[in-house]
């Protein structure tokens, strides 16, 4: 039973992590809170949804088709609404503002068009089966999940770390002048950032629309109350604090359902991020940097 | 009173209720915008302040102004824990945090039986008379212009400017960024029991995202020049949903471009102006 409890909560944990991945990146190279973030996650899901539903694709090419548009949208929607901020150096709050008015804008487009009713996935998307670890039952989407978030943060690890690209990328994090005094193409990378986490949005939303099967224009506001929590619980822009994160949460929440109530389990998230915001205002790992008034 | 002032009064009575409690939220976020700082919690402490009052009303025989003080009181402890912690911080905690609120206290007003549920609250009494929201509103107007004209006013603009410097010379910039924020879920608390006292029925969504995005555009749509600025963007986008119908389906997509755009292109806002002042500063 606490097996049981236990493996739920780290894939619920893995979905969170999934999702934080890209939104901590932009909050970390870009610092910038974007709010439209749970639009690609929307727009992943859906563009997959219409793939497999529509197109008949199956769901290996319906994912990366998913995954395009959500990193294509959040390009086009950075030049277009944060490029003339950064270029005026407008403060931080002006950016959140103009992505949360953004939001609401796409949201709402997104709803009158497509209606508000739940999608879900045609049967058979995903193989029915499945595996038994000792005790522990485990269904193809939640393997999958877990599978890929792990390769997406191995991934996301090896380019930051590794390759010439993240060194750039971290560059700009650190300092975006001193970046484009070394020949570091600075537009080039903010557009990287967004095109990769769009693609990490899109990625999020379709394995979590799978698992959940319950698609809807709304679905990734509701996936942002958990977004904020991991980026605050894990430090703003820490990647590795996000990965953290989205586990604790994740075991958290299922563990507050299984032996308190069930209802106590959306409340999880924000009394977390409240007694860090107190306690620890860094993160987790302490590694943000914090700047006090 | 003239006939025809009664006749006006009673025909537009709804939406003069919507005006003025528009015109409080308003301010309310105005409050928190002169000190640089943003909370995106302004829908969640009118929710407080509706469900407080509604509760009150219904469960208990307190007179209104009481209610209403139990309005402003309730949300003023919600920020003050979201507040305390985040206001050291750089400003976009705060603004996470406070959209956090506004989610967790949705769920909160969803499960609960005592709110009635994803149904919501009805049969709340119509104490909310058009004298009360207007002489309140009135009153706060009056009010966040006084302050705005004395010392804490011209600390308040100098800490929007540059808070490094405003802190430099002098002013204890976390305890403004509270004392603002306090202020501000009291006003957005008092418009939420008066808009709940006023339709009578309550919901969670109407006070979710869409809401917290709304006050925020008539704030932005009207300046932070001065107080009268957001009132005025209140005013604007209250009765132009009403003038043109068609605009009442697109409120969303109306919204948020309002808040795009004048980002974007007026970063001051339509009424620029800034506050008058008796004495002109060195």
């Amino acid at each position: 039973m606490f097996a049981q409890q236990l493996a739920n909560g780290l894939v619920l944990g893995a979905t969170y992590a999934l999702f934080a991945l890209g939104f901590t990146l932009m909050v970390g190279v870009l610092r910038v809170i974007n709010l439209t973030y749970g639009f690609y996650f929307t727009l992943g899901a859906l563009v997959a949804l219409a793939g497999c539903r529509d197109l008949g694709l199956s769901l290996w090419l319906a994912l990366p088709l998913g995954m395009l548009a959500a990193g294509l949208a959040a390009v086009i929607i950075d030049t277009a609404l944060l490029t003339p901020l950064r270029r005026a150096r407008a403060p931080e709050l002006a950016s959140l503002m103009v992505t949360l008015g953004a939001v609401l804008l796409l949201y709402s487009v997104l709803s009158m068009g497509l209606g508000t009713e739940i999608r879900r996935f045609p049967l058979g998307t995903l193989p029915a089966g499945a595996v038994m670890l000792g005790e522990v039952r485990l269904g193809a989407a939640q393997i999958l999940i877990v599978v890929t978030t792990l390769v997406m943060v191995l991934g996301l690890w090896v380019l930051l770390s590794r390759t010439r690209l993240g060194l750039a990328l971290r560059a700009v994090a650190e300092n975006p002048d001193a970046a484009s005094l070394m020949a570091i193409s600075v537009p080039r990378m903010v557009m990287a950032t967004s095109l990769l986490s769009g693609v990490l949005a899109g990625a999020a939303g379709v394995l979590i629309g799978l698992n959940q099967n319950a698609i809807q224009p709304y679905m990734g506001e509701t996936m942002m109350l958990r977004g904020f929590a991991v980026i605050i619980i894990g430090g703003l822009g820490d990647v590795r604090g996000a990965v953290a994160a989205g586990l604790v949460l994740g075991v958290a929440e299922v563990m507050a359902a299984g032996y308190i109530d069930s209802m106590v389990k959306d409340g999880v998230a924000f009394t977390l991020m409240v007694l860090v915001l107190w306690l620890k205002p860094a993160g987790l790992l302490g590694r943000a940097r914090v700047t006090r008034a | 009173m003239p006939i025809w002032l009664d006749d006006f009064l009673w025909t537009y009575q709804t939406l003069i209720h919507s005006l003025g409690i528009n015109g409080l939220l308003a301010l309310s976020m105005y409050v928190v915008l002169a000190v640089g700082q943003l909370s995106l919690g302004q829908a969640a402490f009118m929710g407080l302040g509706a469900y407080t009052g509604a509760l009150l009303s219904l469960h208990t025989g307190l007179p209104f102004a009481l209610v209403l003080a139990g309005s402003a009181v309730v949300p003023v402890l919600a920020a003050a824990a979201v507040g305390l912690p985040t206001l050291r911080l750089t400003g976009v905690y705060l603004a996470i945090a406070t959209i956090g609120l506004g989610e967790v206290l949705r769920v909160i007003y969803v499960n609960a039986e005592i709110t009635g549920g994803a149904l919501g609250l009805g049969g709340i009494p119509g104490r909310s008379a058009t004298w009360i929201i207007l002489l309140l509103l009135a009153g706060a107007l009056g009010g966040v212009w006084l302050v705005g004209r004395s010392r804490f006013g011209r600390a308040m603009e100098a800490m929007r400017g540059d808070q490094t410097a405003a802190a430099v010379i002098g002013v204890n910039v976390p305890a403004y960024h509270l004392g603002a924020l306090l202020a501000s879920a009291a006003l957005a608390g008092v418009a939420g029991a008066l808009s709940a006292h006023s339709s009578t029925f309550i919901s969670p969504d109407d006070y979710a995202f869409e809401a917290a995005v709304t006050i925020l555009s008539f704030a932005i749509l009207g300046g932070i020049g001065s107080p009268l600025g957001p009132v005025v963007g209140a005013l604007v986008l209250t009765l132009l949903p009403e003038l043109l119908r068609p605009l009442h389906d697109f409120r969303g997509v109306f919204n948020g471009l309002i808040i795009v755009l004048v980002v974007l292109f007026l970063p001051r806002g339509i009424l620029p102006w800034p506050m008058t002042r008796l004495r002109k500063p060195l």
